[in-house]
């Protein structure tokens, strides 16, 4: 990996960076208060599906761009899964060189778009942040610097293609067009390889589409974001299962040297408790495809969906807060999250938490479904809920929920959502009998080159780690392109090494 | 990719149609089904391979009118394309030499047994083929599951053609008077339930071949979920066979009316411009 924190150094060392440290003194820098993102109001966003954070203006950008103190070793860069220069796009900020931002970014993310909407950078850059860590403030909002950077660059118009290198005609596959084959796509067209991205859905961007709802990751960023990687000669295949439609060997035999494996995760948990299949429970997966993908909602397309006025959604994770916050908006009157710890554990985003209580979820913590109920043509109408309390943490500090005999009691539903988790999709290591894959079903890689067993082959994403977040399927996309550029080049297979 | 090369109305519900796709016909095997998208606006259905053409590259669907997207399918005509064909999806038929076969299927079921029949004829075995309608004009693929079968019965329930009375009634005599090694039915939920609960009387190995409601048809929805054997699976990447004895067909019938009001609503609508003529 390129250490960004000896790129920031020199950077640093610039004259104008100089100059614009000098210019304010860190007192005043301190005393500036963290940006608010502008928001959508509640009210009336669950009306809609417009995006809920606005985006901040340039003056507050700049403002925000001010608190940054370009530290000596700024821990933030560390807190990247990507490893993104951060004060130097910052500080570019705070100069009103705002393309020069996003190119700073675009070096190591592909698609700040997209990341500055849905990263967690409370857990990640920002918990690094020097304001947190050692003046007890707010960290220094570098997501929505981010976001404000890239979507300045997008309204602008005048798009960054970063350097790309002549063809080597070398053909390189990506399967899946989700973050991870997208991040390594983006990668690979760079190192002069021949990509096409191969898709099993009709649309492209994997779960950045069928799963984050637009009033959170709007579909125009993807398509854009899409369409860059177009331009610099990404080839798109959409209802292509490798696999399936083709085998890789197929490929293999036209001319495909390396493969990129980013197939997401497939098959959505459920609990196995009583009554789970009747109709009207879901899982989240569905639901969301359901909407955000096939459109259910929209007039004139031919997917239907159940509209729910009472609607359970078990899980306290992101996409538990997409389905809640997108039946809310579907016109649901009670709109619940059934979550078995408390908020402290809860894995949702601190800020997708926030707006759905703004947006009037109720959230039934310390609550386990354990049977459910329906009415004569067999749709849910009832669940039953146990309480649960937590464990004194274990060994590993964790608390387990413990359920509270005799504590059950029923709540009348017309609609759940089951999203306690993914496993990984099952169609390649099916296809690849060799295939060296985890006892849950993931494929299994070094974690430097993200290369699996089969020479040729690199995985990533949530077909790798079982499901996690957008930036580190990103990040495994890039380190495999890495590794794939290494892998043919020490074949000889790259005429221009 | 798409292109409807022929079109045939095998009876006056059921559509055959001929599309081009290279890729799914050299991969698909008995068993196999695709998923067909009408516009851009439309929905994701599965529909099972009833043939496949390596020379021409294509692969024949063939498909009751029973709903909105059905109708959007049978609607297009020679040259038109599909706009979203995806597969082949799902587990093909494990083929083997057990013995003596009954192949029976019921209605539009006839349709994705004729490759079973096909396949389970060129791998030696005796194949009895029971293909079952209502009445003989709803009776379909006949001369193909002949030129495929040792031998064939045909039940109507109505006794306009072959023998008069249900399907089961068929199987019970086949089971009574022959040893018979394996079974494998295909036909409406509610049809299987009753021809599985047949074979598992007299004992006969039974496999059937489930239709789901699918969104992706790759796994990743669960909205085909079935109980088998008291396990929930994924029609579209455990089955589309399985085991008839383990499947719970009074489950996969609930699910199976589960979008009939949504459905049912937007048939009429689909119905109504058609007849206005505004599609």
């Amino acid at each position: 990996m390129i250490d960004n924190n000896d790129k920031n150094k020199t950077a640093r060392e610039q004259d104008w960076r100089k100059e614009l440290k000098k210019g304010i003194p860190a007192k005043d820098r301190t005393n500036i208060e963290r940006v608010h993102m502008p928001e959508a109001d509640a009210s009336e966003r669950v009306q809609s599906n417009i995006e809920v954070n606005r985006g901040i203006t340039p003056g507050m950008a700049m403002q925000e761009a001010k608190r940054c103190l370009d530290c000596v070793d700024p821990e933030c860069i560390k807190g990247c899964p990507v490893q993104v220069d951060i004060p130097s796009f910052i500080k570019y900020i705070e100069a009103g060189e705002f393309l020069k931002a996003t190119q700073t970014i675009k070096k190591d993310n592909v698609f700040p778009s997209i990341c500055g909407r849905v990263c967690p950078q409370e857990v990640q850059c920002e918990a690094q942040c020097i304001y947190l860590k050692k003046l007890k403030k707010e960290p220094v909002a570098i997501g929505y610097l981010e976001r404000f950077a890239a979507d300045y660059e997008n309204q602008s118009g005048q798009f960054y293609t970063p350097e790309i290198a002549e063809s080597n005609h070398v053909k390189v596959a990506v399967i899946g067009s989700g973050p991870a084959g997208l991040a390594a796509a983006g990668d690979l067209v760079k190192y002069g390889y021949e990509v096409t991205v191969f898709e099993a859905l009709h649309d492209f961007g994997g779960v950045l589409k069928y799963g984050i709802p637009e009033f959170r990751l709007p579909n125009n960023i993807i398509d854009q974001e899409i369409e860059n990687l177009k331009k610099m000669g990404v080839t798109f295949m959409k209802n292509i299962i490798a696999g399936k439609t083709v085998s890789l060997a197929d490929l293999e035999q036209e001319g495909y040297r390396a493969f990129f494996v980013g197939s997401g995760a497939g098959l959505p948990n459920f609990m196995n408790i009583p009554g789970e299949n009747y109709n009207g429970i879901l899982s989240a997966n569905e639901y969301l495809t359901r909407v955000n993908l096939m459109g259910a909602t929209r007039p004139g397309h031919d997917t239907p969906v159940y509209i729910g006025k009472r609607v359970a959604v078990i899980g306290g994770g992101n996409t538990a807060m997409d389905s809640v916050r997108t039946a809310r908006r579907l016109g649901a009157e009670k709109a619940m999250i059934i979550y078995r710890r408390s908020f402290n554990e809860m894995p949702a985003r601190k800020e997708e938490i926030r707006h759905a209580q703004e947006e009037g979820i109720e959230f039934l913590n310390l609550h386990a479904p354990v049977e459910y109920f329906a009415n004569g043509d067999g749709h849910v109408n009832r669940v039953r809920l146990q309480r649960m309390e937590l464990s004194d943490p274990d060994a590993s500090g964790r608390r387990k929920p413990v359920p509270i005999p005799g504590s059950e009691y029923d709540i009348e539903v017309d609609l759940v959502i089951v999203s306690v988790g993914v496993s990984p999709n099952p169609i390649i290591p099916q296809s690849l009998p060799g295939l060296h894959v985890s006892k849950w079903g993931t494929i299994q890689v070094d974690e430097e080159k993200m290369q699996s067993n089969i020479t040729g082959l690199f995985a990533g994403g949530d077909i790798v780690r079982g499901g996690a977040t957008v930036i580190l399927a990103m990040g495994d996309g890039r380190k495999a392109a890495k590794g794939i550029h290494e892998f043919l080049n020490g074949r000889g297979e790259n005429p221009q090494q | 990719m798409g292109k409807i090369l022929s079109k045939e109305y095998l009876s006056p519900n059921v559509v055959q149609l001929e599309i081009y796709a290279p890729l799914i016909a050299r991969k698909r095997k008995a068993g196999h089904f695709v998923i067909v998208k009408i516009g851009e606006e439309g929905e994701r259905i599965p529909l099972t391979i009833a043939k496949a053409d390596l020379e021409k590259g294509t692969i024949t669907l063939i498909v009751q009118k029973v709903g909105v997207t059905s109708h959007k399918v049978s609607a297009l005509n020679i040259g038109d394309d599909v706009t979203d064909v995806v597969g082949p999806l799902g587990n093909p038929t494990h083929i083997e030499n057990a013995g003596t076969v009954l192949c029976a299927g019921g209605g539009v079921g006839i349709a994705p047994l004729l490759p079973i029949v096909e396949a389970l004829h060129n791998a030696g075995n005796k194949v009895i083929s029971l293909i079952a309608a209502k009445t003989k004009e709803l009776l379909i693929l006949e001369r193909e599951i002949r030129s495929h079968s040792d031998e064939v019965i045909i039940m109507t329930d109505d006794g306009s053609y072959g023998q008069k009375g249900l399907i089961t009634v068929g199987m019970d005599e086949i089971f009574s008077t022959r040893k018979i090694d394996l079974c494998v039915t295909i036909g409406p939920a509610i049809m299987m339930k009753f021809t599985s609960l047949v074979a598992q009387k007299y004992q006969v190995p039974a496999m059937v071949s489930l239709n789901a409601i699918m969104v992706d048809g790759t796994g990743m929805c669960g909205a085909c979920r079935v109980s088998v054997g008291g396990k929930i699976k994924f029609v579209c990447v455990d089955g589309p066979e399985f085991n008839a004895y383990d499947v719970d067909f009074d489950e996969l019938l609930m699910r199976l009316g589960g979008y009939k009001q949504e459905e049912e609503s937007d048939y009429r609508k689909e119905l109504e411009r058609i007849k206005s003529g505004t599609l």
